[in-house]
């Protein structure tokens, strides 16, 4: 009886986990070969609803759009977190709070940050219009309303974010570097910017890898944001891969192409962490013959 | 490497005085940037809205408007139904609490039959369960919807409850097994040859050292399911849907008339209760953040 007990215990929860993982990516994966619309349905249509998806405006304009909003908020974020993170290092009064206040916009939903910054950066009321109130009537900030700027109010509002998160991961990379180390660049005679360009920032690269694939991996599946900043537009202007495959699914009723969407943007996520998974395991074999 | 600690102190290379007190104030100026939309949207759920439209979203109340609050959390009306957020809060709690309870204990235990009862399969188990951090959201749509169709969930924030738990044991498994990894099998073993079993185990060995985990486990996944948008805006509709299903139907319904102070005072209220978690439990939160993001 209690053999029973503790099997249940064990597997239930482990079997529904791993389970659903499996189950539901081979279901997704195989509803992307069905000509299913509204409801699922069983049948075969090869790769047309791939094709379909690929050949769509909105797609490949939601694409671009990802690679450039990849590019800039996972590099941006992470020269902010790291700029933040050698700021603090420098024992900075107060380190606690700051830290807390950098950080805590990661403890907001994407919901909340979208509104408010979509308030922020809208020219009728926000920024523009402060500054506009203060006599200077020329200033222009409409990157809300801009086709070919809007892109970049989502990389800021994902900076505010994030970049707390990246500032974390740099600064205990940063404590965790050899005293040793430092004292011997110091008796060299390295000043502190050569000190870190020589000495501390090359020994931070394992983590920069790191915090850049969890950006990117972000970036992939960014949808909240989106969604409460600008709703993908103006136009199409912010559309990304996660707003087509709910779009495809839920608003045009078409869940065999929402499906093809949905594993193109896995098969993207694939892209970036199978390498990163090679190299980790590459890097963990050669420390261990070392 | 001990990432998500910071403790002891930086190299402090810079040390000549004028640049100490320049770095000091860049970091002030830094940290009061980070701070404009807290305060603005601070500011603005105080003030009422012809003042919001005169001037701009940003500034200083002239005419404390406290009753935003109480229309935001009582009156306001979002698409047809005039309850203002508090029915959608309640939503939000009765998913994220059970969720996040329940998740964090089933994570507990089956860490711990990852990495110290050790049954044949784990490795793989363990594999398949971590995928299940990265596998994008969009890729579970369509099943979960037709699952809860199925068990008779759809619509119900039972079903988002499921959804949360099953979901959130990819996180919370993957805390507990590496926390315990630290616990030495020989303990365990020691254990055994005296006669305890699995629970007994659990309850008398295990659990007493789980504390650090399970605030880390529990703060992280409040944090997490509270904060989400994709299912509760996908799986419930109306009165069911959670509070950030609810802001965006709020932005929406009142599109013609903007109502910025009512919808300030919405976001702060929203926005609260994972503040205050982190107000007070910050230090876990980065551990979760950092163990959950790198590992």
């Amino acid at each position: 009886m209690r053999r029973i007990a503790e099997y249940v215990t064990i597997w239930v929860p482990l079997l529904l986990s791993a389970g659903h993982v499996v189950l539901f990516t081979a279901w997704t994966t195989w509803m992307s070969f069905t000509p299913s619309t509204l409801m699922p349905v069983s049948g075969w249509v090869g790769w047309r609803n791939y094709t379909a998806v690929l050949g769509t405006r909105n797609w490949s304009i939601a694409f671009d759009n990802l690679l450039l909003f990849g590019a800039g908020f996972v590099v941006l974020t992470a020269l902010t977190g790291l700029g933040l993170a050698i700021l603090l290092d420098q024992r900075i009064r107060g380190e606690n709070v700051l830290r807390s206040v950098f950080l805590y916009p990661m403890a907001v939903s994407f919901v909340v940050t979208g509104t408010v910054w979509s308030w922020l950066l809208n020219p009728g009321m926000g920024v523009q219009k402060l500054v506009n109130g203060w006599g200077w009537t020329g200033f222009r900030f409409d990157w809300l309303i801009d086709r070919d700027m809007a892109i970049w109010t989502v990389v800021i509002a994902g900076i505010w974010q994030a970049s707390g998160f990246a500032m974390a991961l740099f600064l205990a990379g940063l404590r965790s570097v050899e005293g040793d180390l430092i004292k011997a660049a110091q008796i060299d005679g390295a000043g502190p910017i050569r000190l870190y360009t020589r000495v501390i920032l090359p020994s931070l690269w394992p983590i920069a890898v790191a915090v850049f694939v969890i950006l990117l991996q972000f970036a992939i599946k960014t949808f909240d944001l989106v969604r409460a900043l600008t709703g993908g537009g103006p136009g199409l202007a912010t559309q990304l891969p996660a707003l087509v495959v709910y779009d495809f699914m839920f608003q045009r009723g078409h869940i065999g192409r929402g499906s093809a969407a949905a594993v193109l943007m896995l098969l993207t996520l694939l892209g970036v962490l199978l390498p990163y998974g090679a190299w980790k395991l590459y890097r963990q074999r050669r420390a261990a013959r070392a | 490497m001990a990432l998500g600690s910071y403790t002891g102190k930086g190299a402090r290379p810079v040390r000549n005085a004028p640049t100490r007190v320049l770095l000091h104030a860049i970091a002030i100026l830094l940290a009061a940037a980070y701070l404009v939309p807290l305060a603005v949207v601070l500011l603005n759920s105080v003030r009422s809205a012809e003042e919001i439209a005169q001037t701009s979203m940003i500034g200083w109340p002239l005419a404390w408007a406290w009753g935003n609050y109480a229309t935001a959390w009582s009156d306001f009306c979002i698409a047809q139904t005039c309850t203002g957020i508090q029915p959608y809060m309640l939503n939000s709690a009765l998913v994220t609490v059970p969720a996040t309870i329940l998740s964090t204990l089933l994570g507990a235990v089956a860490g711990y039959a990852i990495s110290l009862w050790r049954f044949p399969g784990h490795a793989w188990i363990f594999g398949l369960v971590t995928l299940g951090v990265f596998l994008p959201e969009q890729m579970r749509l369509i099943p979960w919807t037709i699952v809860l169709r199925d068990v008779g969930l759809s619509n119900t924030l039972t079903g988002l409850v499921a959804i949360h738990t099953i979901q959130g044991l990819s996180f919370t498994t993957l805390f507990c097994r590496n926390y315990y990894l630290s616990i030495p099998q020989d303990l365990i073993k020691a254990a055994k040859i005296d006669g305890a079993g699995f629970f007994r185990i659990f309850a008398r060995i295990v659990l007493p050292l789980s504390p650090p985990i399970l605030i880390v486990s529990t703060i992280w996944q409040f944090t997490g399911i509270w904060n989400e948008f994709l299912y509760g805006v996908t799986f419930t509709t109306g009165t069911q849907q959670p509070i950030t299903a609810a802001l965006i139907a709020l932005t929406a319904a009142v599109a013609d008339a903007p109502q910025y102070g009512v919808q300030s005072a919405a976001v702060v209220l929203a926005a609260l209760p994972t503040l205050l978690v982190y107000l007070f439990g910050g230090r876990y939160f980065v551990r979760g953040l950092t163990a959950g993001a790198v590992k």
